[in-house]
């Protein structure tokens, strides 16, 4: 058996003659908080939907926490806990009602059922809403509840599909809170979002699909590395000399003089390339007056895989091929 | 045997009785029925009928009486038919996904929508029912306790059987349906031909024979049969026709219900387990 928890093989869905997912392949370990990010049409939620048993699995496999999706759907159902993209609470029934119902649906047992719904609760602090009807909840507070429901279960994965979208910059970091919690605890999470920064910040592992695939895969540093597009602003105390040596070397993409300073493009990593060139520098007897290094975002990632930038939608395919530097 | 669906009627009642006034208007319609069409109509249809000679030794019972099973049958037909809609918002609403991607079989979903539309439907009958009695409806007349109690049971459960059916029905059609208003639509081009090709109002002798082949393929006039039967009893002279019901007539108009409701059923699993909802 191998450690991961969702295993995605050749999978294809077709609307009709539109084929929105093409033989898409990925691996989830068990454990890791998992992005699954791509510009809006390029087929995520099809596969979401799949994964999730809602959509019938047309061609390839899927398994999930070690049950086959086209032969064990019910337990893979059983497995999962899920945190849709719109809100889908009622706005009629209370938190605690929420909470009931949903383990109902799962055929928990009472005694086990109640004493989760407490633990639920306080995890995500809404102790003093359990008799408030759900319609009367904040955005974050509605989140949380959907996020208790999904975990109520005790899931091996939790779907997190757009979990902080809408939501204010406090309420989504305390969200963070919640889910990093929940992840320590060794719920493997499978999320998408829209924000490029929450994914480069909590994912472990990211894979980006357009067009129906999966075009590129890796942890958030590897992808921004990969990039090679790291730039470094310097101030020299001989810029001119600085440049002619800096031109030179292979690592540097290009370097050019602005009115102050220079602009060098490395293709290499510039935490560590950095300190060498500067120590080059040094032993030619050149200071350093001034050092700037920005690293490429997730952001410049997603633009320069699928050539659009992620809120931008479906529209306009490559027309805007941007790169937007630091954040 | 799985109880999965009893989750399903309690959610659905949680919200029928949590909003009261949905709860009272949908005890207080029908007896409004009874009252404003019952009266006027009553006295109309009593001052010609009133004309007519009565057979030697049957039972002639006022309109409103006759009225009053026919409002039982026509506000169960109407509650039922409406019943599957809280498929439909929860379809609309995105809280179907939840059910969906539950392990809870789809089948559970139709049995739980369709119970808790029975519950209504049966609470809606008992009020009708009681305030019939006070406004001058004359059920279960020299019944004795006992045969109350019987008749009642019956009743309900030619009610409930019904009700199954159209809830079914109702299911199916709100889950293929995409707004509120097109269920609507749908419902009342079935409402309309299933109202009045029924022996609800009037009798159906006099009526032409397609109407009269439609009333006896229409599940609306087993009710009929059956909540007279149990209420009026098996021989009674009503609006210038005489009714009698054989214990026959009355196992056959339960079957036909049942095998309507078993047909349903097929109908609303079929279109449940097709069905994606994303």
């Amino acid at each position: 058996m191998s450690d991961n928890i969702i295993e995605v093989n050749n999978l294809e869905h077709s609307y009709g003659d539109f084929k929105a997912v093409n033989d898409v392949c990925f691996f989830v370990k068990e454990g890791e908080i998992f992005s699954f990010l791509g510009p809006n049409g390029a087929g995520k939620s099809t596969v979401i939907n799949i994964l999730i048993t809602l959509l019938p699995l047309q061609k390839g496999s899927v398994r999930i926490a070690g049950y086959d999706l086209a032969t064990q759907p019910e337990e893979i159902r059983r497995s999962i806990g899920i945190v849709f993209q719109d809100e889908t609470l009622d706005r009629d029934l209370t938190v605690w009602e929420t909470l009931e119902f949903h383990g109902r649906l799962y055929s928990l047992p009472k005694d086990e059922r109640r004493q989760r719904i407490e633990e639920m609760i306080q995890l995500v602090e809404l102790e003093d809403k359990r008799d408030v009807r759900t319609r009367n909840l904040s955005g974050g507070m509605k989140r949380r509840l959907e996020i208790a429901r999904g975990l109520i279960t005790r899931p091996k994965v939790l779907f997190l599909d757009e979990p902080t979208i809408g939501l204010d910059t406090q309420t989504r970091r305390r969200l963070w809170e919640y889910i990093k919690k929940v992840n320590e605890s060794g719920t493997t999470i499978f999320l998408t979002t829209h924000y490029m920064d929450e994914a480069d910040l909590v994912s472990n592992w990211i894979d980006i699909i357009d067009h129906g695939k999966i075009i590129v895969s890796g942890t958030p540093t590897k992808l921004k590395n990969d990039l090679g597009q790291d730039m470094i602003y310097l101030e020299t105390s001989d810029n001119e000399a600085a440049l002619r040596m800096l031109q030179s070397l292979k690592v540097v993409k290009a370097a050019k003089a602005t009115t102050k300073g220079l602009t060098i493009t490395i293709t290499a990593d510039g935490t560590h390339c950095l300190p060498i060139l500067i120590g080059k520098l040094k032993s030619m007897g050149i200071d350093i007056k001034g050092v700037n290094l920005k690293e490429p975002s997730l952001d410049d990632v997603f633009v320069h895989y699928t050539g659009r930038d992620i809120r931008e939608g479906g529209a306009e395919k490559f027309s805007k091929v941007v790169i937007r530097r630091g954040r | 045997m799985s109880l999965e669906f009893v989750t399903i009627y309690w959610r659905d009642m949680l919200r029928f009785f949590r909003f009261r006034a949905l709860l009272v208007s949908s005890l207080v319609q029908p007896a409004l029925w009874l009252v404003l069409y019952g009266a006027a109509m009553s006295s109309n249809f009593s001052r010609f009928s009133s004309a007519l000679p009565l057979p030697q030794g049957s039972v002639s019972v006022t309109y409103l009486t006759f009225l009053g099973a026919g409002v039982i049958a026509l506000t169960t037909l109407f509650t039922s038919l409406f019943g599957g809609i809280s498929i439909l918002f929860d379809k609309n609403w995105g809280l179907l996904r939840e059910v969906f991607a539950s392990p809870i079989p789809r089948t559970h979903i139709i049995v739980g929508i369709g119970l808790s539309g029975v519950t209504k439907s049966i609470l809606q009958v008992l009020v009708i029912m009681g305030f019939g009695l006070l406004i001058g409806v004359k059920f279960f007349q020299g019944f004795t306790a006992l045969h109350i109690i019987y008749s009642i049971a019956g009743i309900l459960l030619f009610v409930g059987i019904f009700s199954l059916g159209f809830l079914f029905l109702s299911s199916a059609i709100s889950m293929t349906m995409e707004t509120p208003e097109g269920l609507q639509g749908v419902i009342t081009l079935l409402t309309l031909p299933l109202f009045f090709a029924s022996n609800a109002l009037y009798p159906i002798d006099a009526f032409p024979p397609i109407m009269r082949l439609l009333s006896t393929l229409n599940p609306l006039t087993y009710l009929i049969n059956g909540v007279r039967y149990f209420a009026i009893g098996s021989s009674f002279y009503a609006m210038g026709s005489l009714y009698v019901y054989t214990k026959g007539d009355i196992i056959f108009s339960l079957l036909y219900l049942a095998a309507f409701a078993a047909l349903m059923f097929l109908v609303a699993r079929r279109i449940f387990d097709k069905a994606i909802v994303t």
